[in-house]
């Protein structure tokens, strides 16, 4: 009987690849929101302190960040190596900080102004006198809400 | 009976599949968020104020110089040791008559502070002692605070104070924003209001 013959292997129909664009596009949609895009690219180097009280900045839009910390090595030739502050993408002095305070605060919804965070990124080798200064700043423009970001961990390894 | 080629696979529901997998990881994928600890900056002052006094046994005064040392209350400290001095310090309730403190847990030394609402914690740090330390005297010290607000809140309303402030800000949780569980939490801060002073870093 010829009915259950199996038919010749030559002839195996070629697998279907019209769902590649759809898996491709899966994969490239994941990756577009997963990824988070760094709003300014470092110039200091940034290693943050351990603590282990830390809140959560949920509201990412209401955050201002200021950075600070010595010049990473591709600028350790121009900009010294005592610790700078960095606004933005670029190098700055303590007092940029009440200008950019006012620019972030004009670029925010009247309502939302209330909320604003600052944000430090401070790298752990840094002098306190900088950080002070940086507040003294933030209290003229009444920027009182301050979150010192930190990484999660026991106070402990800040000493390692 | 003609022989048959095996059909082709239906790949028409692929697609939906693709969204399906699409949809579930945009869901589920929380994108890392920044965490530190929260600080208020005292408002500046507009005109000259006379500071409140305070009697000396109801400051707590810590101490960081530019090698990174810890002093406090005129005696080195190891950074350890740090947060159990704080709470201790700040649960004394060692004042009698008006200022005596029902809750606290201390040793009612006459030495140290009165209550709760008196203590002050005095923070200063030399211009050039480092950020690291500060930062973990810092989170040692809002961490006594915390600790004995867990206390309080797990007494009165058995569940820990960060677990409330961590629901109340949480947009999950069913009592994100809730009016009832702020008034807990103003309760709980208001028995150990934190009174954290930083004095402006001196020169050296």
């Amino acid at each position: 009987m010829s009915k259950f013959k199996k038919k010749k292997s030559g002839d195996l129909p070629a697998i279907s690849t019209a769902s590649l664009p759809d898996i491709v596009f899966m994969l490239l949609f994941f990756f577009m929101v997963a990824t988070v895009m760094r709003q300014n690219t470092l110039k200091i180097q940034n290693r943050l302190p351990f603590a282990d009280q830390v809140e959560k900045l949920t509201k990412k839009n209401l955050v201002m960040y200021i950075y600070a910390g010595k010049p990473s090595s591709r600028y350790a030739d121009q900009m010294g190596k005592t610790a700078r502050i960095q606004l933005n993408d670029k190098f700055a002095d303590i007092a940029d900080v009440r200008p950019f305070i006012l620019e972030e605060r004009a670029s925010k919804r009247e309502e939302e102004l209330d909320f604003l965070i600052t944000a430090l990124k401070v790298d752990k080798e840094t002098n306190v006198g900088l950080i002070t200064d940086i507040k003294e700043e933030l209290r003229k423009e009444n920027a009182l809400k301050v979150n010192y970001i930190s990484k999660q961990g026991s106070v402990m390894q800040n000493f390692q | 009976m003609a022989r048959r080629n095996a059909p082709e696979v239906n790949a028409g529901s692929m697609a939906d599949i693709a969204f399906l997998l699409l949809i579930f990881f945009l869901v589920t994928t929380t994108i890392e968020t920044d965490s530190g600890i929260m600080r208020m900056l005292p408002p500046l002052l507009e005109n000259e104020q006379t500071p409140p006094i305070i009697k000396d046994k109801n400051i707590f005064v810590v101490i960081v110089n530019k090698n990174n040392d810890l002093l406090v209350e005129d005696e080195r400290m190891d950074i350890k040791d740090l947060r159990l001095a704080a709470s201790k310090f700040l649960d004394n309730g060692g004042g009698v008559g008006e200022d005596r403190c029902e809750y606290c847990k201390g040793e009612k030394d006459p030495e140290s502070s009165d209550n709760p609402q008196k203590a002050v914690i005095s923070l200063k740090s030399d211009r050039e002692s480092s950020y690291e330390m500060y930062m973990a005297v810092q989170n040692e010290l809002v961490a006594a605070y915390n600790e004995l607000r867990d206390r309080e809140s797990e007494r009165i309303y058995n569940e820990s104070y960060t677990d409330m402030v961590k629901d109340y800000d949480d947009p999950r949780s069913s009592r994100y924003k809730s009016e009832k569980l702020k008034e807990k939490i103003e309760l709980i801060k208001e028995l150990y209001p934190q009174k954290l002073s930083e004095a402006e870093a001196k020169k050296s």
